[in-house]
This record gives C-alpha cells, sequence and structure tokens, in this order.
C-alpha cells in the first residue's frame, strides 16, 4: 500500500478549478518534488492534502495510508502523520513556542493512544532538535512566531517537523524567503529527517532548493495539471529551459 | 461560515453551568422604592442611626436624579428603560435567628456554594482563602474568621461591621464613592444590604487571599451590596470577587459599590471573576452589571490593583478607577471583558493622578464574539500638581467572528507638563489562518480556539492569584462556546 494516492483530483476555489486532475503516488521513503509556475495550483494541492476547507474537491479521490483523507478534519490529518510546513507560517501572541510544540505533539500521541509527553521527557528531545535547526533556546521562550525573521520562522517549521516526526510531510515553498545559510539550515534539517519510513513532497518555484535536498522524483505543474515527470535531473532541465518548455511537450511518465 | 468556524460557534454557545435556582424561603420586602423602603431595610438590620439617616440622605438625592431623569446614558449600551419601582430591593434567606456558625447555615444555602464549586466548610476550602458567601441581599458565611483575627484582620459582612465597628464604617463609608457620585452608585447607597468589609491594621499582611462570593437566587430582586476594603499604613491585602446568578428571562439589576483606602506604603489586590447570568443567546434575560469601583490611595507609595476578568452579564457598565493622590502612588489596571451572544460591555478605568510621580498602567484585552459589543473607556487625568506622573495603557481588543464590535474611547487630560503618557490600542480577529495552522498540528477546533484567547489574554491572568487563574482561563474557554462566525 502507497502512503498517498491521489486519484484524478479536481480542486475548485470560489468557483474557478484550479487542479484540474491530479494523479500522484507517494511511497513511505520517497521525496518527490512538485515545481511549477505561479499560479500553477501547488500551494492548492499543499493545503488540499492539509485539510483546508476552503477548497472544494469536486472530483476524485486521496487515500493516505489506504485511508480517506477526505474525510478527514485538519486535525485528524496531522495526528495521522500528515504535516505541512506553511509558506506563509502565522504569528501568535502570548502562546510560547515551547508550550504550543508540547501541547501539538501531546495532542498527537494521545490520538495514537500513547502517554502525553511530560517536560521533563520532553525538554532534552527538544534541544536536542533545536541544535539541529541551529536555533537559539531563547527564540523558544519568546510566543509562537512572533517577531521572527523570515528565515527564523521557516526554520521553526521544520523544527516542529522535527519534533512531530510525521509520516508525510508536505513543504510549501520552504525555501522562499531564505538567504544561503539559512537554506543551508533548512536543507541539513530535513534531510535529517529522510527515513525509510518517511515521505517528503517538496513544493517549490526554483530548482535552487533541490540541489539541497535532492528529491528522488520531480513532477511539473502546469495550470493544474502534472505535465510531467521524471527524476531529479528534470529539476536541472526545467532550470534551463524555463516552465513554457513543458507546455509544448507530452506528459512524461508519472512516478 | 466554515465548518471549522461552526465547530467554534457550536463551542461558544455553551449552557450557563450556573443558571440553577435554590428552593429557599425568603424574607422579602413588597416591591418598590420609597423612604419607608429604606427605613424597613435598615430597621431589618438593626442599624444604628447614623447609617439610616446616610441611607435617606442618599435616597433623596438618588429621587432627584431620577425626577429628572439623570440615569446615565452616554455609555455605549442599549436596552429599555428601568422600572426601579419593580423591583424589590431586600430579600434574605429566612432564618430563624443569628448565625453562630457554619453549621447554622441552611444546608439548602450550603448545598448551593457546594453546586458552585466554593465549599464553605472551614477544613474543605481551599488552603489559604477566606471566603465571605453573599446570598441575594446578605452574607450567609464567612470562613476563617478565627485565623484572621489573630492576625488582627477583620473580615465579615458589611451588616456586621456595621454593628461591631461603626467607627470604620462611619470613617470610611462613601469616602471614596460618595452618594452623589453618580445614579447607580446613589440607589446603592440608599438600599444596599449586604457585602464585604475588611480591614487590615497597621503593618500587617494579611495571611491569606481573601474572597468573597456573591449569588443572586431570589427572582425580580436586584443585587445591590457594597464593600469596603481599608489597608492602613504598610499593610497588604488579596481580595477576589466572584459571581453568579440562576437564569431567568427577565433582566436583573446589580449596583455595587467598592470602595477601597490604601494608606502610606499600603498594597491593596483586588481582582473580580465575574460571571453573572449573560441572558440566553437571543439575547433573553441576564443581569444588568452596573457597579461603581475605586481606590483611593490616600498614602505615599500605596499601590492599588485591579484584575478584572468580565464573562458575565447581559450589560456591563464598570469602570474600577483609582485616585493617585499619595505621592509616588500606583494605580493598575488589568482587564478581559468578553462578550458574547448579545452581551454588550462598556467598561474601562479612570487613573486620576494629583500626587508627585504617581503611576499607573491599564491593560484592557476585549473580546467579541457573536454579536457582542464590547467598548473600552478609560480616562487618564494628569492634575495640575502631578509632577513626574506617568502613564501607560494598552488597550487591545480581539474580534471573533463578523458580527461583533470592538469600540475604544480614550480620555486623557494632561495639565502637567511634565507628565509621560503612552497609549497603545490594537484590534485583531481570530483569524481561519490562525486557526488552522494550530489544527494542523494535531490540536482540537476548540483547543485552538481557547489557546489563541489565553494568549491574548496572557498579561492580565498573570496577575491573578494562580488558583484563580486557572478558573478564569476555564471561564472564558466555556463562555467562547459558540462564538465565531
Amino acid at each position: 500500500m502507497s502512503l498517498l494516492e491521489i486519484r484524478n483530483l479536481h480542486v475548485s476555489v470560489g468557483g474557478n478549478e484550479i487542479l484540474k486532475g491530479i494523479d500522484l503516488t507517494v511511497n513511505a521513503g520517497e521525496v518527490h518534488s512538485i515545481m511549477g509556475p505561479n499560479g500553477s495550483g501547488k500551494s492548492t494541492l499543499a493545503q488540499v492534502l492539509a485539510r483546508r476547507d476552503a477548497y472544494q474537491v469536486t472530483e476524485g479521490s486521496i487515500l493516505f495510508e489506504g485511508k480517506n483523507l477526505l474525510e478527514m478534519k485538519p486535525e485528524e490529518a496531522a495526528c495521522e502523520g500528515l504535516f505541512l510546513a506553511f509558506q506563509y507560517p502565522v504569528e501568535i501572541p502570548g502562546i510560547g513556542n515551547t508550550y504550543f510544540l508540547r501541547s501539538a505533539l501531546n495532542a498527537q500521541r494521545k490520538h495514537r493512544g500513547q502517554d502525553e509527553m511530560d517536560a521533563m521527557d520532553f525538554l532534552p528531545m527538544f534541544r536536542e532538535k533545536l541544535k539541529l535547526l541551529e536555533m537559539d533556546d531563547k527564540l523558544m521562550n519568546r510566543s509562537l512566531n512572533e517577531g521572527f525573521s523570515g528565515g527564523e520562522k521557516k526554520r521553526n517549521e521544520i523544527l516542529q517537523m522535527a519534533v512531530l516526526e510525521p509520516k508525510l510531510a508536505i513543504l510549501d515553498e520552504t525555501d522562499s524567503g531564505l538567504d544561503i545559510d539559512a537554506l543551508r539550515i533548512v536543507a541539513q534539517g530535513v534531510n535529517s529527517l529522510r527515513s525509510p519510513e518517511r515521505a517528503m513532497v517538496v513544493v517549490t518555484h526554483y530548482q535552487r532548493l533541490l540541489n539541497y535536498i535532492v528529491p528522488d522524483f520531480v513532477h511539473v505543474l502546469v495550470d493544474g495539471r502534472i505535465v510531467r515527470s521524471g527524476g531529479k535531473e528534470l529539476a536541472l532541465e526545467l532550470e534551463e529551459k524555463g516552465y513554457s518548455w513543458t507546455e509544448h511537450e507530452p506528459v512524461g511518465a508519472r512516478a | 461560515m466554515s465548518t471549522d468556524m461552526n465547530v467554534v460557534h457550536e463551542m461558544a454557545s455553551k449552557e450557563y453551568e450556573w443558571g440553577f435556582v435554590t428552593d429557599i424561603e425568603e424574607d422579602r420586602i413588597p416591591k418598590g422604592l420609597s423612604e419607608d423602603v429604606i427605613r424597613l431595610i435598615s430597621a431589618k438590620k438593626q442599624e444604628p442611626e447614623f447609617m439610616l439617616e446616610w441611607r435617606l440622605n442618599a435616597y433623596r438625592y438618588w429621587s432627584s436624579q431620577a425626577k429628572a431623569d439623570a440615569e446615565p446614558r452616554w455609555a455605549n449600551v442599549t436596552f429599555p428603560p428601568i422600572n426601579y419601582q419593580g423591583i424589590t430591593y431586600y430579600s434574605a434567606p429566612k432564618q430563624k435567628k443569628t448565625l453562630n456558625s457554619l453549621e447554622e447555615v441552611d444546608p439548602e444555602i450550603l448545598r448551593t456554594y457546594e453546586k458552585l464549586g466554593i465549599p464553605l466548610a472551614e477544613q474543605k476550602l481551599l488552603a489559604n482563602v477566606a471566603v465571605d458567601a453573599v446570598f441575594d441581599s446578605v452574607s450567609v458565611a464567612t470562613t476563617f474568621k478565627a485565623k484572621l483575627a489573630e492576625a488582627g484582620v477583620i473580615f465579615c459582612s458589611f451588616s456586621e461591621a456595621v454593628q461591631k465597628h461603626p467607627e470604620l464604617v462611619k470613617k470610611y463609608l462613601g469616602s471614596v464613592v460618595p452618594h452623589t457620585d453618580n445614579f447607580y452608585a446613589a440607589l446603592n447607597a440608599a438600599v444596599f444590604s449586604d457585602g464585604s468589609f475588611v480591614y487590615v491594621p497597621k503593618g500587617v499582611r494579611c495571611p491569606m487571599e481573601l474572597s468573597t462570593y456573591f449569588r443572586i437566587n431570589a427572582a425580580e430582586t436586584g443585587q445591590f451590596e457594597r464593600t469596603l476594603i481599608v489597608a492602613e499604613e504598610g499593610a497588604y491585602v488579596s481580595y477576589l470577587e466572584g459571581c453568579t446568578a440562576p437564569m431567568r428571562d427577565e433582566n436583573q439589576l446589580h449596583a455595587a459599590v467598592v470602595e477601597l483606602v490604601a494608606l502610606d506604603n499600603a498594597t491593596i489586590r483586588y481582582s473580580t471573576v465575574q460571571n453573572w447570568y449573560p441572558g440566553d443567546k437571543n439575547g433573553k434575560g441576564g443581569i444588568y452589571n452596573f457597579v461603581t469601583k475605586r481606590g483611593k490611595c490616600l498614602g505615599r507609595n500605596s499601590k492599588i490593583s485591579w484584575t478584572q476578568v468580565e464573562t458575565g452579564s447581559a450589560i456591563t457598565w464598570k469602570y474600577p478607577s483609582c485616585i493617585l493622590q499619595g505621592d509616588n502612588s500606583v494605580g493598575e489596571f488589568y482587564s478581559v471583558a468578553l462578550t458574547n451572544n448579545y452581551q454588550q460591555a462598556d467598561t474601562g478605568t479612570k487613573m486620576i493622578h494629583l500626587g508627585k510621580n504617581t503611576k499607573s498602567t491599564i491593560v484592557s484585552k476585549g473580546i467579541s464574539a457573536g454579536h457582542g459589543q464590547n467598548t473600552y473607556r478609560g480616562m487618564v487625568k494628569i492634575m495640575k500638581g502631578a509632577t513626574g506622573a506617568r502613564n501607560y495603557t494598552q488597550c487591545d481588543s480581539l474580534l471573533i467572528g463578523d458580527k461583533c464590535g470592538a469600540h475604544t474611547f480614550p480620555y486623557i487630560e494632561v495639565k502637567n507638563a511634565s507628565a509621560r503618557m503612552e497609549h497603545e490600542a490594537a484590534t485583531s480577529k481570530i483569524g481561519e489562518d490562525q486557526l488552522f495552522y494550530l489544527q494542523q498540528r494535531g490540536l482540537k477546533t476548540e483547543d485552538a480556539v481557547s489557546m489563541i484567547v489565553s494568549g491574548f489574554c496572557k498579561q492580565v491572568f498573570k496577575e491573578l492569584p494562580m488558583e484563580f487563574a486557572v478558573e478564569a482561563q476555564k471561564l472564558l474557554a466555556v463562555s467562547l462556546e459558540g462564538s465565531v462566525g
């Protein structure tokens, strides 16, 4: 059984069809990259997978570990092991980062029938992950993302992913707004989380990120359709020829 | 409206849990207000002559104000005219003789307080909190009296204070809120039937939290209690009040007065968790909470700190204030006011700076949900002699849904050029973005909402005594159940 199976997915927002029949299969251990120009539907796909309900699924199905993802609430999908690293992480004043993350972890553990983790067990694990992302402890005493720079916010997303250890992580334009050092650190964090049990879907506009996070498969999304799929070399080809090139080519083999 | 928001909506419309009625024999006087009624109340309480005179004075003033139609209308709230002759001004649980101990309190009343989560039996009390329980018009039990007396602290019902400490009552009653202060304060002065009295002598740090629990039970009555707290030189006291009422279709009036006096180097912390019945989700019924609270920092280096969490009442009209008379005195106001469904609140504070180097801090957090209307109204006045005065004001509003309102009316009056004033205000909305973010990490909608709201209120909650902060947070979560849309 695949970890994620998307079949003929059609999605509309306010009557406009954004995704026009997506098929995608992701197995455990794989890293897939979804590339495409602005407005092609990349972020919509990420949000639909995370169960944001502003989007209407008009046709098709999504199975996550064989379960119908479209029947899950966002928190259920999260507890089942689906994680979205947001393109624009929100700020929430008055909620400590550490407190928030422990609450989230415990909500997920509870869902899985595990014991809640107390602060004594949580903190050593948490400190390890902080080190991995080269993040300052002090940041964690502040409110959730409040006053964080763009790069700090993105790193915080990956930190959360490292703590929550999802089965499927969707990274939505995690590279946007990152300088080269931050990009390296984020990628290092992501790479350390690659494992045979975990899959990742990396949504990006540029090929740059894929120099650091090397995907197993690359899919090109244009106007709501996957027009091409291939290996990591496809990303380089895209970078060289631009997205317009794909529009004149036949649809490639699907992963 | 999205499904998430629907969940929040349902959550915010959870029933009021404290709406039950206790079936008990009442001693109540006929409806209406007149000099005879005032005399009757005073007689029932066997008050000394000076109290009767004081009440009658207040009544005459109120009466002239009522004739002149001087009921305040400036607040940002709307309600039909109140028929002051349709209210019963005194209702007490019937009891045969004066109570000497808790064993003599009617078991029905004790059960009521048990149900409210406020056990009055002393051994079962929260460690270190003494409680005065006011049921309708009278105080039914005050706990831990003996232990407090050892420290020299007087904590008793107002009625008892009038009997046992008339000189203190005479000296301070009306010294901070005179009966001429406003319409509701005048009404209260005329008819108030009980309340709490606290006196902390010189140099004494009150050994425990003091608390009063107000309960309206009888129908068609008003509750008019009066609290007076005096902290002598160098004294410290922390006081908390809580309140609930049954669910009824008609509106009930609650017009209380609280006076605080802090002498040199004294500190009074006054915390309120107000949860009067707010009316149903269509706005029917609920308490009109028209309250005058004021503290006077009479002495040098004195400090008065108000913390309020206002989640109940159909209408709240309340401005806990500080008169900063002593040099270097400090006034603080920390407030969380929540309006859900059709609740209306017009609340804030007044900081009147008279003494030199006086300092005030105002932190107000308004939360509006459903069709709730929430108004912050605050006045900061720096008088001529208040050289070096400082004020910091922060008022933030959080909107949940798109049918509610948040309003801010700051008044600033500065008559001394050396004053330093800061004012910050912000309005934000619980966005679907914030909710979705928290849910995506595994938190349920209701947990996500209460997390966002308690984050918003954090600055105020940390001012509350520990056990009440937890209580307040829970209360807020319950009061919010049902509010995004």
